[in-house]
């Protein structure tokens, strides 16, 4: 480190598309939306602690949607909850990513037939980036879901719409 | 002459990081002090009920499993007890010894998320990770055991559905090992605190009378200083044959009652949950476990009501059999529920930012309210 500390000490340019440095930038921070749901938020709360430390992907929770970048919808949505989830939504500034962690949220999971206040999917309200499935998926799959996410805004371009 | 004001109604949740889950709290504040809370439930009502009418009695373990997600052991348990009481069939010996020992780990799972979330909503954030990593050590006993770490389906009307890993036996003895002075590191860190003594001791008093009044069951009632716990009470499984104490709440830094008395019980009943693990630990004898399952469950027309110490207090089934494959109707009896009730009591005079040490003292699993 002390080399790349005296290559930047006087006043050295560093080149980069803007593209490539905002996408370094927002990927490195996905703030998430401090918001459980049902079982799945166990397991996210187990990512987010000390054995899978969600944390060194730069992911902390928020716990107003206004701060957020990111909801991790982690369990089953009622119908009952789902006009609260789309407020939430709405309530975050662009660019914002949803990823459906778990069945519940995916299709509706094991309440999918005779759940009759179980939204059969989260995608029937807001648009989803990331599905991550499993019942509840375990921390390394939520993990994976991030990095699929990460790629995900990796490749976007300023140009183009966001969401 | 005092000046008329109006009480102000203060939404809360059900986004909120404190509710633990997605409960709505309608406080009605007189100023800072609360007047009157009113709990709003049903954003997680997954239509327990219904799915158990439509299910046959072995499909219907999943379902329990996602009630009380914190503890799912012990949610299957108190199902398969009940549905093998309606049948009338008796279970080997070596399932009883590990049906307790995977309830009495899955307790002490249960507590360390209460007592972790209850200490990160005060602003203790340092204890939750330590805890979350000794529950990572209990998940690992699960999932070696049956593979899922959080909804496990395990324990199956007549038997369960893996038997133990032959290494079983040792690494639980190895945890009873590392776990029990972390319990010390805990009191260190947490329990005796000042600041988190601050916060809970005083705040919120639930009297005795008020809690049997509302029916108040598990670590919340015994907080209040009654030692009344089913696995003495109404004696179920083999926790007959176990040596272990019933802590109830003292007031050792407050009054009998209050938050950290609460919190303080479930602290002691980790301790005696290691001795009754301890004690069946050595005596598993050998045999099957899937010796009693029956091919097609299909019970006699009848009722039965059964009941087990979920973490959370008295888990209460009643089933319904008509004679057919699937039960009629399954009401559950969760002690969240119940327990929830009583919150509005104690949150009357307190300030806004009790409300919070309060709910996480009683610690409710929204998925249980709701069903």
């Amino acid at each position: 480190m002390g080399l790349l500390d005296k290559e930047f000490s006087d006043g050295n340019v560093v080149i980069a598309k803007v593209d490539d440095l905002f996408n370094w930038a927002r990927l490195s921070s996905v703030w998430q939306l401090g918001f459980g749901l049902a079982c799945c938020a166990i397991e996210m709360m187990a990512t987010s602690a000390s054995h899978y430390d969600f944390d060194r992907f730069g992911v902390i929770p928020r716990n107003t949607p206004r701060q957020a970048d990111a909801i991790i919808i982690s369990g089953t949505v009622t119908l009952k909850m789902a006009t609260r989830i789309k407020r939430l939504y709405e309530q975050i500034p662009d660019p914002k990513y949803i990823i459906s962690m778990g069945s519940c949220a995916n299709c509706g999971g094991p309440y999918w037939e005779h759940g009759y206040h179980v939204l059969k999917g989260i995608d029937r309200v807001i648009p989803v980036d990331v599905y991550v499935p499993g019942c509840p998926p375990r921390p390394e799959a939520l993990l994976e879901g991030l990095l699929k996410l990460q790629e995900k805004i990796r490749n976007e371009s300023l140009r183009k719409k966001t969401v | 002459m005092a000046l008329k004001t109006e009480t102000m109604i203060l939404n809360m949740g059900p986004q909120h990081p404190s509710t633990h889950g997605v409960l709505r709290l309608e406080l009605e504040l007189d100023g800072e002090l609360i007047v009157n809370v009113k709990p709003h439930i049903g954003y997680l009502h997954r239509c327990f009920e219904k799915h158990a009418e439509a299910m046959s009695y072995p499909q219907v373990i999943p379902y329990t499993d996602r009630m009380d997600y914190l503890a799912s052991m012990y949610n299957n348990f108190g199902y398969v007890i009940a549905v093998e009481k309606l049948l009338g069939i008796q279970v080997p010996e070596r399932v009883e010894y590990i049906r307790v020992i995977m309830g009495e780990l899955q307790r002490i799972a249960s507590h360390l998320v209460a007592i972790g979330t209850n200490g990160l909503d005060i602003g203790a954030f340092t204890p939750f990770l330590y805890l979350f990593r000794d529950r990572e050590k209990i998940l690992s006993l699960f999932e070696m055991t049956c593979g899922a770490r959080l909804l496990y389906n395990y324990m199956w009307v007549g038997g369960l559905s893996h038997d133990i890993h032959p290494d079983f036996v040792r690494l639980t003895k190895e945890f009873i090992n590392y776990f029990r002075p972390t319990i010390t590191e805990l009191n260190n860190l947490l329990t005796f605190n000042k600041i988190f003594i601050e916060r809970t001791a005083n705040i919120g008093v639930l009297p005795l009378d008020t809690a049997i009044n509302y029916g108040v069951t598990g670590p919340s009632l015994r907080g209040s200083g009654l030692a009344f716990d089913i696995r003495k009470e109404d004696t179920y499984s083999i926790y007959d044959r176990f040596d272990f104490e019933i802590p109830v709440g003292q007031g050792l830094v407050g009054t009998v009652g209050d938050s950290w008395d609460r919190y303080y019980v479930r602290i002691l009943e980790m301790e005696q949950s290691l001795r009754i693990i301890e004690q069946a630990i050595d005596q598993i004898p050998d045999g099957d476990v899937k010796a009693a399952i029956p091919k097609r469950i299909k019970p006699p027309k009848g009722t039965v009501y059964t009941r087990v110490e979920n973490p959370r207090g008295e888990l209460g089934y009643f089933i319904i059999s008509d004679g057919n494959l699937n039960p009629f109707r399954v009401k559950v009896r969760a002690p969240s529920f119940v327990n929830l009730e009583v919150f509005g009591e104690l949150c009357k005079g307190h300030l806004v930012a009790d409300v919070i040490a309060i709910l996480g003292s009683i610690d409710i699993v929204l998925g249980e309210v709701d069903r």
